[in-house]
């Protein structure tokens, strides 16, 4: 299969899409390439097992290599191992259910559903590329159009909020640039295969791996640098907020594995601390955070705060199992927040409030769009039978793996999250679909099919990894083992 | 040893109704959703009595005990080569017990429910929570990995959180369902904790083998679990300790006990099945379940037996005062549970010592069926005055008589008169206890004064006391809510006869037990001086309890407060944690850590203003920089640059 | 017009430059401006003929470059008109200051 389809889907959708007239055609357009992508996602599913059942062990599959730029050594080499896949499946999925509830969005239609397939096609690339510098290039392919989509269809204080956004995340994108240079003077080489079988001196990796964790951690929200998460978001339209959420945020956590985890193990390592310390503040932290929050979105961007956080936890905590479950963490919250959000939305663009209090008893009146509050609710708190919980406790039991002490106190605190966010999606669904129902919602309508759509597809993808989740497992193993003996090798090198 | 993978469909089934209920069930079974959710479970209890007898009657023992079937396995999530939750049935005594109690009880409320929820909006989403809820007893029951039961206690939880939500637009029903469903997550961290910690030093989550490591004196396994230790307590203690405290949460131990008397705002069969019989007796099952391990540390078994003797007193003590049916009910359960579990605290492992366990096996059985029936009581009742406090009833007997009946019945059995089911199995506790600690004993015997004298005071209140007000205009109820109440009144009576410890023991043997005639006079007077009291008190209406209230004075008032525990929770959550913790959070967070971005992008902001003035938009003025500059540049080159 | 030395003819193209740049920096309208630009360019012309012509009589590029000069100034002023034209249709005014929307 070739993996250059990935890309080039998008972008044929991106280009079809600005010769279209009217939100018609535009959005039929938009999402008839989303729905291609996500078959071909599928596809190259199937491709993937296939090849893996036919024995093929090596770590990348579908790898195709073309220079691109050869005074730098710059090529354009893809490849994808499980946990591309499973970042791949994600995207997909989001984006279907992205445009579907941005379906009736008359401001600008024609610009809005270009920048988010623009985006998408960001994250593609970033996924499948193998190579530092086409990974750079689609990572700043995913950044930009954000900041116009919040900037224009945003609401509240949407200028600041995009701004905001963009400044941190380019801030981030400079940071990565800086650990990348520092990688390729290393080894005059951006392929990560490559680099991966050669090895960066300690100080160098030292030197150079907290640019990149850092600058891939602001993308996933790593404390303190994940202020532009509440405000993006609340800000987003709700089709942007869960890209954000269930994409942009996934950027970050695959590249602190995939780039910084994967090629400075050994500075990995020795950090370890220090992550650790950042993703147990950032659980904690946004967990009593959120429970503060009175916005819906608000709550929303916070715990994704906290839950990132067992994503970034489970890279530090640097076992086979722990970097399993931050893979999970990753897919699982994707769905989640992005189910989450469009609940959301949907409940705002019916009510026209996002406050908590001003909300209550919309069960009665949307008991379809109140039933995926609850379920993208209870996913959050990792209740069983959804992600959620599958993803948390396999960084719960990766993490307690580790035997250090102090590892263990960072597990239980960790742990202790879990109480916190249930107070805080209970008090939620309490006050916004439970209760009496006030008189000037007793109207509303309930879903579209559109928005039942795009629900499904998000719910069917937690349910099932939430009930077969060894079928995730056994996708991304390879890929964490692969990434488990760089960090074992490595370190017992020394 | 013959097949039992058949068992997995008595969960299966609910699950199956659950999804199909939960669904389809608004559009097209809006009426008949009831019916085939009984039919559903009554495919699940026929199938589990089949189980029990095959397993007790037709396989029967071997070697004289009756073995560990693990009847289903397969591996669900593995963490690494030897940790994984495997989905499995583990089949033995206590189980197979749990499994009848579970699908029995159920199929008698879904029964009961025909009738009591008739013609409500929801009946499809009730019937479907209420598999959802039987389904994840079943898996719980059923769970032959830790990380299983784990799963399934949380799966409990949740569907307790959505029927006691139940009536959603009512505050107080959601309030309740937060509360239940946030204390017993708390609860559940431990129990999370717990696992971790076990798992860890045993290197398994399947429990099977997790006991028979850990209980191994001489293992690698258990020298290091109980050599490390954490703050002067060996890591098995803390293990234990955080195990008992998930199964304390959900088994309303002091002190997590606050939910259960809230969670009473679901509807009644609700509470029947859940917060009586089934769910909140996890608690002690998962005790038992590990008992083994449990067995090792006598410390952690000592604090089981405190919790459970004090949860005991304490719950009698309020029941005492509350006026609230339910409530009462919510009360007394919880004083039985804390019986179940300084049973299992007192017990040993091995033979004639493992006496408290069998009581409380025994008892947790007897009290399933007179606590439904109590409950489902209650329900009829409520059904009829639609109310729930004592002052609305009064003299009811004449008007629903098989309420009456079926109601003295569970009462004299939980009182504990022979021959009713309660007496054989709190006889069976009070010997145990009296064998083992006899400050435990003590407490034991007053509690059960204190429970006779609660539960015919609620008796009294109900269907004697002053004369009836209410019109008899809808009757006593569908026979689909009386045929649950004389079959259980039946079991009521009927259940204490069975030889349950030739059934279930902590070691699987048989254990001969005698009833002890004269040991049997202390109690039963108590308890029969305590239910004539109760007569003279509330039979008729009178200013007794008024005085006996003042006579009291201020215990009565803090019993009546259910001694302040929720203002103390409350006091913590409101006073300390939101604004001592969550508020400052979000204040740093908005203020400092936003602040520090915010100051970046100020401080640019301001280095932009003082040298903006150069961007004059003059045209000219650009040019004569520009050819200053040359000009400076110029002179540099000749004659500085040298 | 061996008569001639190179320094008069340099000062001829000096004094035109900085007429220029004077014109430059003290008129407002666009116009003078641009007339201004084109006097320095053509000082810059003269220069490249006169030292071509003295400094290397046997070769041609100073030639060439004035002539490419005179057609990028063709073009540079057909271009600079063009935007005046479009600013006096919006800003009914051809004066340097008037135009200042770009200023920070």
């Amino acid at each position: 299969m070739n993996l250059s389809l990935l890309i080039l889907l998008p972008l044929v959708t991106a280009v079809v899409i600005l010769f279209c007239k009217g939100l018609k055609q535009v959005r039929s357009v938009a999402l008839a390439g989303s729905v291609i992508q996500l078959l071909a996602s599928c596809f190259l599913l199937v491709a993937y097992w296939k090849e893996k059942n036919a024995g093929n062990h090596s770590p990348m599959l579908f790898e195709s290599d073309n220079v691109w730029f050869t005074a730098l050594n710059i090529h354009y080499h893809i490849g994808v191992d499980g946990i591309s896949i499973a970042m791949i499946l994600l995207t997909a999925s989001v984006v279907v259910a992205g445009i579907l509830v941005s379906w009736t969005m008359e401001k600008l239609s024609k610009e809005f559903f270009f920048l988010l397939v623009l985006l998408s096609m960001g994250a593609y690339g970033f996924f499948i590329s193998l190579d530092l510098f086409t990974l750079f290039f689609f990572l700043e392919i995913a950044v930009i159009p954000k900041f116009l989509l919040i900037g224009i269809w945003g609401s509240g204080k949407k200028e600041y909020s995009a701004m905001k956004l963009a400044l941190m995340l380019m801030a981030g994108s400079a940071l990565v640039f800086v650990g990348l240079m520092g990688i390729y003077y290393q080894t005059h080489s951006y392929d990560i295969m490559q680099i991966s079988q050669m090895h960066i001196p300690l100080e160098v990796q030292k030197f150079f791996f907290p640019f990149a964790f850092v600058g891939f951690g602001i993308f996933a929200a790593l404390f303190p640098f994940h202020t532009w998460v509440p405000d993006g978001h609340a800000s987003a339209p709700t089709a942007a907020s869960m890209f954000l959420a269930g994409i942009s945020m996934k950027l970050g956590g695959y590249g602190c594995l995939r780039v910084a985890t994967f090629l400075m193990p050994e500075a990995a390592h020795a950090y370890s601390w220090i992550i650790i310390l950042l993703a147990t503040i950032a659980i904690i932290y946004g967990a009593f955070a959120t429970m503060m929050q009175t916005d819906l979105k608000y709550i929303n961007a916070y715990s994704s705060v906290s839950h990132c956080g067992f994503v970034i936890l489970g890279i530090g905590m640097l076992t086979q199992t722990s970097i399993n479950g931050a893979v999970l963490q990753m897919v699982s919250h994707g769905l989640m927040t992005a189910l989450f959000f469009a609940a959301i939305g949907m409940i705002y663009s019916r009510t026209h409030t996002r406050m908590v209090a001003q909300l209550g008893g919309l069960l009665k009146v949307m008991p379809f769009i109140s039933t995926i509050f609850v379920i993208a609710g209870l996913c959050s708190l990792g209740l069983p039978g959804f992600s959620g919980f599958v993803a948390e406790m396999t960084v719960f039991m990766g993490s307690w793996q580790n035997p250090d002490g102090w590892y263990r106190l960072a597990t239980i605190l960790a742990c202790a999250s879990i109480v916190v966010t249930a107070v805080y999606i209970l008090r939620a669904a309490g006050k916004t679909v439970m209760g009496p129902i006030s008189n000037e919602y007793a109207v509303l309508t309930d879903a579209t099919w559109n928005e039942k759509l795009a629900a499904a597809i998000l719910v069917i993808g937690i349910v099932l990894i939430g009930v077969a989740p060894f079928l995730i497992n056994q996708l991304i193993a390879p890929g964490t083992e692969n990434i488990m003996q760089q960090v074992g090798k490595l370190i017992t090198q020394k | 040893m013959s097949n039992y993978s058949y068992i997995v469909w008595i969960p299966l089934l609910p699950l199956a109704i659950f999804l199909v209920l939960g669904i389809f069930g608004k559009k097209y079974f809006k009426n008949t959703s009831g019916i085939i959710g009984t039919l559903a479970l009554l495919a699940s209890t026929v199938i589990s009595f089949i189980a029990a007898h095959q397993y007790f009657f037709v396989d029967g023992k071997v070697n004289g005990v009756y073995q560990k079937i693990i009847a289903f396995k397969y591996t669900w999530l593995a963490f690494s080569p030897n940790v994984s939750i495997d989905m499995g049935i583990i089949i033995d005594p206590i189980s197979i017990m749990m499994l009848v109690v579970v699908t029995f009880v159920s199929l008698m409320v879904h029964v009961f429910s025909l009738g009591y929820m008739k013609g409500e909006v929801r009946f499809a989403t009730y019937y479907a929570f209420l598999s959802l809820f039987t389904f994840s007893m079943l898996g719980l029951v059923l769970s032959s990995n830790l990380f299983q039961v784990y799963m399934f206690w949380e799966l409990v939880g949740v569907s307790s959180f959505l029927l006691i939500g139940y009536y959603f637009d009512k505050p107080s029903a959601v309030a309740a369902s937060k509360k239940a469903f946030i204390v017993t997550r708390f609860a559940d961290l431990g129990f999370l904790i717990g696992i971790l910690i076990l798992a860890f030093y045993s290197g398994t989550l399947d429990i099977n083998t997790l006991i028979e490591r850990l209980t191994a004196v001489q293992s690698t396994h258990f020298t290091s679990i109980a050599t490390a230790g954490f703050l002067g307590v060996s890591m098995l203690t803390w293990g234990l300790t955080l195990i008992f405290i998930g199964g304390a949460g959900k088994s309303a131990m002091f002190p997590l006990h606050i939910w259960l008397p809230d969670a009473m705002e679901g509807p009644t069969p609700v509470s029947a099945l859940i917060h009586a019989a089934t769910m909140v007796v996890a608690g002690v099952y998962l005790v038992a379940r590990l008992f083994p391990v449990f067995s090792m540390d006598a410390s952690v078994l000592t604090i089981v037996t405190y919790v459970g003797a004090f949860s005991a007193l304490l719950a009698a003590v309020i029941a005492c005062t509350q006026t609230d049916i339910k409530r009462v009910l919510a009360y007394s359960t919880m004083s039985q549970i804390g019986y179940m579990m300084f049973a299992l605290g007192v017990s040993k492992q091995v033979g004639e010592n493992g006496l408290g366990f069998m009581a409380s096996m025994f008892h947790l059985f007897t009290h399933a069926f007179f606590k439904s029936l109590l409950f489902l009581g209650a329900g009829a009742v409520i059904h009829f005055v639609h109310s729930n406090e004592m002052k609305d009833m009064g003299g009811l007997r004449k008007l629903m008589p098989i309420t009456h009946i079926a109601f003295l019945i569970a009462c004299l059995a939980i009182a504990g008169i022979p021959p009713f089911a309660g007496f054989f199995s709190k006889e069976e506790i009070l010997m145990a206890a009296f064998h083992s600690n006899k400050i435990i004993y003590g407490v034991a015997l007053f509690t059960a004064a204190l429970t006779a004298f609660y539960m015919f005071r609620l008796y009294f209140s109900i269907f004697w006391s002053k004369e009836s007000h209410h019109h008899n205009s809808h009757g006593e109820g569908t026979v689909s809510m009386k045929l649950p109440l004389i079959i259980l009144a039946c079991c009521a009576v009927g259940v204490g006869f069975i030889p349950f410890s030739h059934f279930v023991t902590a070691d699987g043997s048989a254990l001969e037990t005698h009833t002890d005639m004269l040991f049997s006079i202390a109690p039963v007077t108590l308890t029969i001086l305590a239910i004539l009291l109760a007569a003279a008190m509330y039979k008729n209406e009178n200013d007794k309890p008024a005085k006996a209230a003042a006579a009291f004075g201020a215990l009565y008032k803090a019993a009546s407060r259910k001694f302040y525990m929720d203002e103390l929770y409350l006091f913590i959550t409101k006073k300390i944690i939101f604004p001592l913790i969550g508020r400052p959070v979000a204040w740093v967070d908005k203020n400092i850590v936003d602040g520090l971005m915010n100051l970046l992008a100020t401080i640019t902001a301001k280095m932009s203003v003082l040298i903006k003035g150069l961007q004059s938009g003059k045209v000219q003025s650009y040019a004569l920089y520009f050819f200053g500059g040359i000009a400076a540049l110029a002179v540099l080159f000749i004659y500085l640059w040298k | 017009m061996n008569g001639i030395p190179l320094t008069h003819i340099i000062f001829l193209s000096t004094a035109l430059f900085f007429i220029g740049m004077y014109g430059l920096f003290t008129r407002r309208n666009m116009i003078t401006m641009l007339m201004a630009i084109e006097l320095m360019l053509n000082s810059v012309n003269i220069n490249f003929v006169a030292f071509n012509k003295y400094l290397y009589p046997d070769k041609l590029d100073g030639i060439f470059f004035t002539l490419f000069i005179i057609t990028i100034a063709a073009a540079e002023a057909a271009v600079a008109i063009a935007i005046i034209i479009n600013l006096y249709r919006s800003h009914r005014s051809i004066d340097v200051e008037d135009a200042t929307e770009m200023k920070f």
